[in-house]
C-alpha cells in the first residue's frame, strides 16, 4: 500500500474515531442540556411576553440565539469530521487511480488530511473565541485545502480517462 | 469486463452469502430504501409539517397578545410534537442511507479485514440487521411514544433504535479489530482484493463522484461565507420583532413575521439539503464505481444506469436550491431527480443479483 493510501485510509479511520468520540461526549454530557436551553429560552421568551415582561422576553431570545449558534457548530463539527473521514477512506481505496506521480499523490493526501482536521477545528474554536482571527483563518484555510485536494483528485481521476500514450 | 463474465477471483471475493456479497446487496438496498423514504417524506409530509409549525407559532403569538401564559405550555408541547414528527422522519431517512454507505464502504475494505470468513459474515449480518432496525425504530418513536414501556422516558421504539445502534457499534468494532489485525501483519485470513477493471462506467463514476463532492464543498463554502451568519442574525431579529408585535396585539404584523420566519427556515433548509445531498451522491457514485465489476449487465445498460444516476445526482440538489425561486414545480423536478437515482440504484442492484445468480448456478464453473 502506497504512503498516500495509508495516510488517507488510516488518517480517515482515526479522524472518524475522533469525530465519533467527540459526538458521544457531546451527546452524553452537553447536548441534552443545550437542547433544553434552546427550547426553554424560546418558550420563556413567549411566556415573558405574555406576562408583559418585554425586556426579559428579548433577553431570552438573545440566549436562544447564542446557545443555538454554539449548538449548530458543535453538530457541524461532529458530522463534518465523520463525513470527511469517510471521504478520505473511500478516496484512499481508489487513490492509485489518481494519475499523478506518487510524490504529488502523497502531498494531495497530506493536504486532504490537514484540511479535514483543520476546517472543523476552526469552526469549533469559533464557539470559544467568537470573531477571532485564528479560528476563522483555520476554518477558511482548512476548507480551502480540502477543496484544492479534491480538485487535484478530480483532475487525477479525469486523467485516467485519457488513453496512455 | 463483458457481461456475464466471471473473473477468476470471483469466488474468493464474492462467494455465496459471503460478507462482501451481503454488504454490497444490503448496502445498495439500504441506500435505495432510505432515498425512497426521503422522496415520500418530501412529497407528502414536508410542506404540511411546515404549515403546522407556522400555525403553532401564530397560536403562540396570539396567546402573547391575549396575555395568557398558561396556554403557552400546551402550544409549545404541541410544537414539540410537530418538530419530533419531522425530526424522526428526517433521521430515519438519513440513518438508513448512511448505514448503506457504511455497508458499501466495509464491502470495499473486506480484503483488509483480517478475520475468519464466518466472523466476517457474522459482522456483516449484524451490520445489515442494525442498519435496517435503526431507521425503523427511529421512524416509530413518534407513533409508539411511551406505550407499554417499562421506562418513564424511553419508549419501545427508542429501545429498538438504541439496540440496533449497539449492534452497529459491535459490527464497527469488529471490523476495526480486523483492520487492526491486518495493519499488524496478521493478514493471513484476509480475502483477496476485488476484481480490477477499467470500464467507462467505473471511471466516470469515480471522476463524476469526485466532481459532485467538490461542487458540494464549493457550495458549502459559499453558503458559510455569504449566508450562514446573515441567516442566524435574521432569525433572532424576526423573533424580537414577533414578540414586540405580539405584545402590541398587532395580528397582521405577527402573521407577517411568522411568514418571514417560515421563509428563512425554508431558505436555510434548501441550502443545507442541497449541500449535503450533492456530497452524499458524490460519495455514493465513488462507492458504486468499486462495485461495477459485480454488476452483471451489458456495458450499454451499465452506462445507462450510470448516466441516470449522475443526472439525478445533479438534478435533485440543483432543483432543491431552485425551490426558493420556482416553488413546487422545482420541488417536483427535484423529487424526480431523487427517483432517477433510486431507479439507477435498483438497476445496479439487479445487475449484482444477476452476477450472484450466475456465480451460484449449479452449472457455473465458478462454484
Amino acid at each position: 500500500m502506497s504512503g498516500a493510501r495509508k495516510l488517507l485510509i488510516f488518517g480517515g479511520v482515526t479522524l472518524a474515531a475522533i469525530g465519533m468520540l467527540y459526538g458521544l461526549y457531546y451527546a452524553v454530557f452537553v447536548e441534552h442540556q443545550t437542547l433544553d436551553s434552546i427550547g426553554g429560552s424560546l418558550d420563556a421568551s413567549f411566556v415573558h411576553a405574555a406576562e408583559g415582561r418585554l425586556p426579559e422576553a428579548h433577553e431570552a431570545i438573545d440566549t436562544y440565539a447564542a446557545v443555538k449558534y454554539d449548538y449548530v457548530r458543535q453538530v457541524d463539527v461532529h458530522s463534518h469530521w465523520i463525513g470527511l473521514a469517510m471521504l478520505m477512506i473511500v478516496l484512499g481505496v481508489a487513490f492509485d487511480r489518481v494519475r499523478f506521480s506518487e510524490r504529488i499523490r502523497f502531498w494531495i493526501a497530506v493536504a486532504f488530511l490537514a484540511g479535514s482536521v483543520g476546517f472543523p477545528l476552526g469552526v469549533i474554536l469559533r464557539t470559544v473565541n467568537r470573531g477571532g482571527v485564528f479560528p476563522s483563518a483555520l476554518a477558511v484555510g482548512g476548507s480551502a485545502l480540502v477543496i484544492m485536494a479534491l480538485l487535484a483528485a478530480a483532475i487525477g481521476f479525469a486523467r485516467q480517462m485519457r488513453p496512455k500514450l | 469486463m463483458a457481461s456475464g463474465e466471471i473473473p477468476s477471483t470471483a469466488v474468493a471475493t464474492f462467494g455465496r452469502m459471503s460478507a462482501r456479497r451481503l454488504l454490497i446487496l444490503g448496502g445498495i438496498a439500504l441506500v435505495a430504501g432510505g432515498m425512497f423514504l426521503g422522496d415520500i417524506f418530501a412529497v407528502f409530509f414536508l410542506h404540511q409539517n411546515g404549515r403546522l409549525q407556522g400555525e403553532a407559532l401564530i397560536a403562540a403569538t396570539r396567546a402573547v397578545a391575549a396575555q395568557n401564559p398558561t396556554a403557552m405550555k400546551d402550544i409549545f408541547a404541541h410544537l414539540g410534537g410537530i418538530l419530533e414528527d419531522r425530526g424522526t422522519k428526517v433521521d430515519a431517512h438519513v440513518h438508513m442511507i448512511d448505514a448503506g454507505y457504511l455497508a458499501l464502504l466495509f464491502a470495499l475494505l473486506q480484503p483488509f479485514v483480517a478475520l475468519s470468513a464466518p466472523g466476517k459474515k457474522l459482522l456483516a449480518v449484524f451490520f445489515i440487521t442494525g442498519g435496517v432496525l435503526l431507521p425503523v425504530g427511529i421512524f416509530l418513536i413518534h407513533y409508539v411514544g411511551l406505550a407499554y414501556s417499562p421506562f418513564s422516558v424511553i419508549g419501545w421504539a427508542s429501545i429498538v433504535a438504541d439496540s440496533a445502534g449497539a449492534l452497529l457499534v459491535v459490527a464497527l468494532l469488529g471490523e476495526a479489530w480486523g483492520l487492526w489485525n491486518y495493519a499488524r501483519g496478521r493478514g493471513g485470513t484476509a480475502e483477496i482484493d476485488s476484481p480490477h477493471e477499467n470500464s467507462w462506467s467505473r471511471r466516470i463514476l469515480l471522476s463524476g463522484g469526485t466532481v459532485l463532492v467538490l461542487l458540494g464543498f464549493l457550495h458549502g463554502a459559499w453558503y458559510a461565507a455569504a449566508d450562514l451568519y446573515r441567516h442566524e442574525e435574521q432569525e433572532a431579529t424576526i423573533l424580537h420583532v414577533m414578540i414586540d408585535e405580539a405584545a402590541a396585539k398587532n395580528l397582521p404584523g405577527i402573521a407577517n413575521q411568522v411568514t418571514n420566519l417560515g421563509n428563512l427556515a425554508g431558505e436555510k433548509a434548501v441550502n443545507i439539503a442541497a449541500h449535503s445531498h450533492i456530497i452524499e451522491f458524490g460519495l455514493l457514485a465513488i462507492l458504486l464505481s468499486f462495485i461495477q465489476p459485480y454488476v452483471s449487465l451489458s456495458e450499454n445498460w451499465r452506462r445507462r444506469w450510470v448516466k441516470v444516476l449522475l443526472m439525478g445526482s445533479i438534478i435533485l440538489p440543483l432543483f432543491v436550491l431552485l425551490e426558493l425561486k420556482f416553488g413546487l414545480v422545482a420541488g417536483g423536478i427535484a423529487d424526480f431527480g431523487g427517483l432517477m437515482v433510486i431507479i439507477a440504484l435498483i438497476g445496479m442492484l439487479v445487475g449484482v443479483l444477476r452476477y450472484s445468480g450466475t456465480l451460484d448456478a449449479p452449472s457455473g464453473d465458478a462454484r
